[in-house]
């Protein structure tokens, strides 16, 4: 059907068309209160076009099956007042092999699955029966395929499956909110991992703790990491904010800006990993790019659009939404681990602040790198050792400034969701602000 | 299909099951978005998403299946069924409701699919200009959508429903940067069924372009606790995000220690708070005559007189808690399950009249409009798009934006002042379990907190 409505396209007056199609089936097995809850099946699909006619570029999707008439039509209706396209559509390139596909996904037995789901509910509430567990298993099978007027074509398939557990724990009108979750394009058999984090954060808010208000060592999680302190950094890296002199990165290419133990990259040819591909979502093959490297700013991201604006290389960075528009996003962010675990760190602070999960994030100058929150799941750590939860507890700072300036030490990674390995983080100083 | 044939097809399909309950959707959404980052526009696009699913009950089990291709409905709903009695195993709660049969006829306004996209786009244009022009703007952002959407809806107890709605959404940002420093001012409107707001803006487009640059010089809070007066719009997310969530009865129902602190009866507040919540309040971005459970919308109270009266609920919540269904379930489109969620939550009016709330705070916060923010339940955090000190009964210096946090629950019971002004943000759009943005609209007079954690953004 791509080929059909890129000839249409043409045919109408399009110079140049590209057409863009995803299929998503996916198996989730959903507990709710500690028990099995709901199993779904969602099988969705739908394709994108888009169309330059004279210079300008037009869009559309539609998840109608066969809607030709009804894309092109969109599309060019769209055109005249579109934005000038800045680029063509890529001719046919040659893509790395990336392995993104296991069968053992699509093998999966639901058995096997409420199994696993219920495994993890229960080895959680053997620690605390307390808990209400919300818990998770999917299975998914993703299909891309592209196709332009240029002669460029890919086509791939990811599996994705995932499990994850959410316990609450209410005392009173005190809340307790743990959980963690795994995500990987192999079948997952074990769900220890999960269970481990979960635990440990159970056993680390056993008890109550207050911090003064002033300025401490604070050690993010890795959760606290990708929850708190990722937005605003990887924002800086959009080569459309740059572009627009919006991100405090913009001109600094090569300058070392962060602390030399600091290297930050993002690689979709990994294996395995739910961002992978053989090429972004315009066709522009993958590579592993470096964003940060011993400090120093070394690559920006770019669709084709932003590249041809910026006079940049396109770096194979455009994704596509829900709706089909291309933005741009990093696809497996990894970042540079030390040989520490997260209680080595804990002990090297000695006295301190654990960040765990933020609330309120996104709020403050996101783009300058400043995040701001109420401690939603943190610990302190008195002596080397985390003694209790803290509660009504604010910290604020600036991510490029703590990376340059406050880095204390970084520890041994581990995948958070299924594509961003992060390291917990010891930062010198943070400014925490504590009520009472 | 003709609307005939796919009732047919429909009504065909739900016959003969060992199930307790299975109804199906199909909705089609067609919608034109526009969107400006910065002096150019960046995109424009038409899309138009088309599917259906099935959901079915056996024994407490939920099977659902969701697709774009309706064809073989009846085989989509063999599997739902099937998923269902793979799960059920206790016994299947469901508030009694009577089936409907009903064609809403669309009421609209002005239709923005009579506007020409070149009449859209010139508009906006026009109002980008305007920002730009404001000296001392460095960038804009604008986000315009507008979307027709059409449902149907049956189940296996007979009712069959088609609904429409059209709505319209419009995003517009500025920002100022002078050596290090950014500020951010923008404002967000929406409507239900109708375009005709989104052509009267240009004195709102300025007033944000200036409050942009204003904040540049504006002074920092001294951070501390004070008495803060909201504006409704501030006062209106406060509702829905701090109080409206904990009303949903799915957070509850299965949760004994949240049924204990959520047990009606309990007094959350003065006698002054009164909060509702209704999609029957009609004419609002979450107004709808039935729920995405054919249940008829209603006007519920949650607090009346200080004290917790009602809460939200599905067809499932109302009879697992023994309480009626409130025509809450809604789902986002065809890919998901219906859940509870609210629709135009609000504070009611009070008396008091805006120099009433400011003429005895010495020295107070006055904290206007929405930028962001979240709550956990028990603890939340907001920013004001927009802040004032008040100082000995009056409105005085403007402030950059500040952050109110607090605990929800000593937070409600200091509200002791509520304004007589209701007014409702209709430019919100609510995320709740990967369903987002769901059109909500919220209100509030203006109140006053009597003492809350004000710091800076």
């Amino acid at each position: 059907m791509l080929e059909e409505v890129i000839e249409l396209a043409l045919r109408r007056g399009a110079q140049e068309a590209e057409a863009f199609y995803s299929e998503v089936e996916e198996t989730p097995v959903l507990f709710e209160a500690n028990r099995l809850k709901q199993l779904n099946a969602r099988q969705v699909s739908g394709v994108a076009l888009r169309v330059i006619a004279d210079g300008r570029l037009g869009a559309a999707s539609s998840s109608r099956p066969g809607d030709v008439e009804g894309l092109v039509e969109m599309a060019l209706e769209s055109a005249p007042y579109g934005p000038e396209a800045r680029f063509h559509f890529p001719a046919a390139d040659s893509y790395p092999s990336v392995q993104t596909y296991d069968p053992q996904v699509e093998s999966f037995s639901l058995d096997d699955m409420v199994h696993l789901g219920q495994g993890l509910i229960d080895a959680v509430r053997r620690e605390q029966p307390e808990l209400v567990c919300d818990a998770s298993v999917r299975r998914a099978v993703h299909r891309v395929v592209g196709v332009n007027s240029s002669g460029g074509r890919f086509e791939y398939r990811r599996t994705v499956f995932s499990l994850g557990v959410h316990g609450t724990l209410v005392r009173g009108t005190d809340m307790l909110f743990v959980g963690d979750a795994q995500a990987s394009c192999q079948a997952i058999r074990d769900g220890s991992a999960v269970v481990g984090e979960v635990l440990r954060q159970l056993r680390w808010a056993e008890r109550t703790a207050r911090v003064a208000t002033g300025e401490m060592p604070v050690v993010f999680t890795p959760q606290g990491v990708a929850g708190a302190l990722l937005g605003p950094l990887v924002t800086a890296f959009s080569g459309r904010m740059v572009h627009q002199g919006q991100s405090p990165l913009a001109g600094r290419l090569g300058e070392r800006l962060y602390d030399p133990r600091f290297s930050l990259w993002d690689d979709p040819t990994l294996p395995y990993r739910t961002g992978s591909r053989i090429c972004d979502d315009e066709g522009v093959a993958s590579r592993r790019l470096p964003l940060v490297a011993d400090g120093v700013v070394a690559h920006f991201l770019y669709d084709l659009q932003t590249a041809g604006l910026a006079g940049a290389e396109p770096t194979g960075h455009g994704s596509r939404g829900p709706g089909g528009q291309v933005g741009i996003s990093p696809s497996c962010l990894v970042f540079a681990e030390g040989e520490k675990g997260l209680g080595e760190l804990v002990r090297e602070v000695g006295n301190g602040l654990v960040v765990e999960q933020l609330m309120g994030a996104g709020q403050g100058n996101v783009l300058g790198g400043d995040f701001s929150g109420n401690v939603l799941l943190g610990y302190k750590i008195e002596g080397g050792e985390v003694v209790g939860r803290v509660k009504d507890t604010v910290v604020a700072g600036n991510v490029h400034r703590l990376l340059a300036e406050a880095l204390l030490a970084l520890g041994r990674g581990r995948w958070v969701g299924g594509s961003l390995y992060v390291p917990p983080i010891a930062f010198a100083r943070l400014s925490v602000a504590a009520k009472g | 299909m003709t609307p005939d044939e796919l009732r047919e097809e429909i009504e065909k399909a739900l016959r003969g099951w060992d199930a307790d309950y299975i109804e199906v959707r199909v909705d089609e959404t067609t919608a034109t978005r526009i969107v400006y980052r910065g002096r150019e526009l960046e995109e424009i696009g038409r899309s138009r998403s088309f599917g259906g699913n099935v959901r079915a009950l056996y024994r407490g089990g939920w099977g659902f299946v969701s697709f774009n291709d309706p064809r073989d409905l009846r085989g989509r709903v063999e599997q739902a069924v099937s998923q269902a009695r793979f799960v059920g195993r206790e016994r299947s709660y469901l508030a009694e409701v009577e089936p409907v049969v009903a064609i809403v006829p669309l009421e609209v306004g002005r239709d923005p699919r009579q506007v020409p996209l070149s009449r859209k786009k010139e508009l906006l244009d026009g109002y980008n200009e305007l920002i730009w022009s404001t000296p001392g703007v460095s960038s804009s952002n604008i986000f315009y959508s507008d979307a027709h959407k059409r449902v149907v809806f049956a189940s296996s107890e007979g009712a069959y429903i088609q609904q429409e709605r059209i709505d319209v959404s419009l995003r517009i940002g500025a920002t100022a940067r002078r050596d290090g420093d950014v500020q951010q001012a923008s404002v967000s409107l929406g409507a239900l069924n109708d375009y005709s707001f989104v052509e009267t803006l240009a004195d709102e487009v300025r007033r944000v372009a200036r409050r942009a640059v204003e904040l540049l010089d504006a002074p920092y809070v001294k951070p501390g606790i004070y008495p803060v007066v909201l504006d409704p719009i501030l006062a209106g997310v406060f509702c829905h995000e701090a109080f409206g969530h904990l009303s949903e009865a799915d957070h509850i129902y299965e949760n004994e220690r949240l049924r204990e602190l959520m047990v009606l009866g309990r007094r959350f507040g003065q006698p002054i708070l009164n909060i509702v919540d209704g999609a029957a309040v009609p004419g609002l971005r979450g107004s709808y005559r039935y729920d995405d459970e054919g249940v008829p919308a209603q006007k519920t109270y949650l607090i009346r007189e200080g004290v917790l009266v009602g809460r939200l609920h599905s067809r499932e919540t109302a009879a697992k808690m023994g309480e009626r269904p409130t025509g809450n379930a809604r789902a986002l489109d065809y890919r998901f399950p219906p859940i509870v969620r609210m629709t135009n939550t609000y504070i009611e009016p009070g008396e008091a009249s805006f120099e009433d709330l400011i003429a005895d705070i010495e020295e107070g916060v006055y904290a206007c409009n929405w930028y962001g923010g979240t709550t956990s339940m028990e603890m939340f955090t907001f920013s004001a798009g927009e802040a004032y000190m008040v100082r000995k009964g009056q409105v005085a210096e403007l402030l950059r934006p500040v952050k109110l946090t607090g605990n929800v629950f000593e937070t409600l019971l200091n509200i002791d002042g509520i304004g007589r002004d209701l007014a409702f943000n209709q430019g919100g759009g609510c995320g709740k379990a990967g369903q987002m943005p769901l059109p909500v609209s919220n209100g509030s007079p203006h109140i006053r907190i009597r003492q809350c954690v004000v710091g800076e953004r």
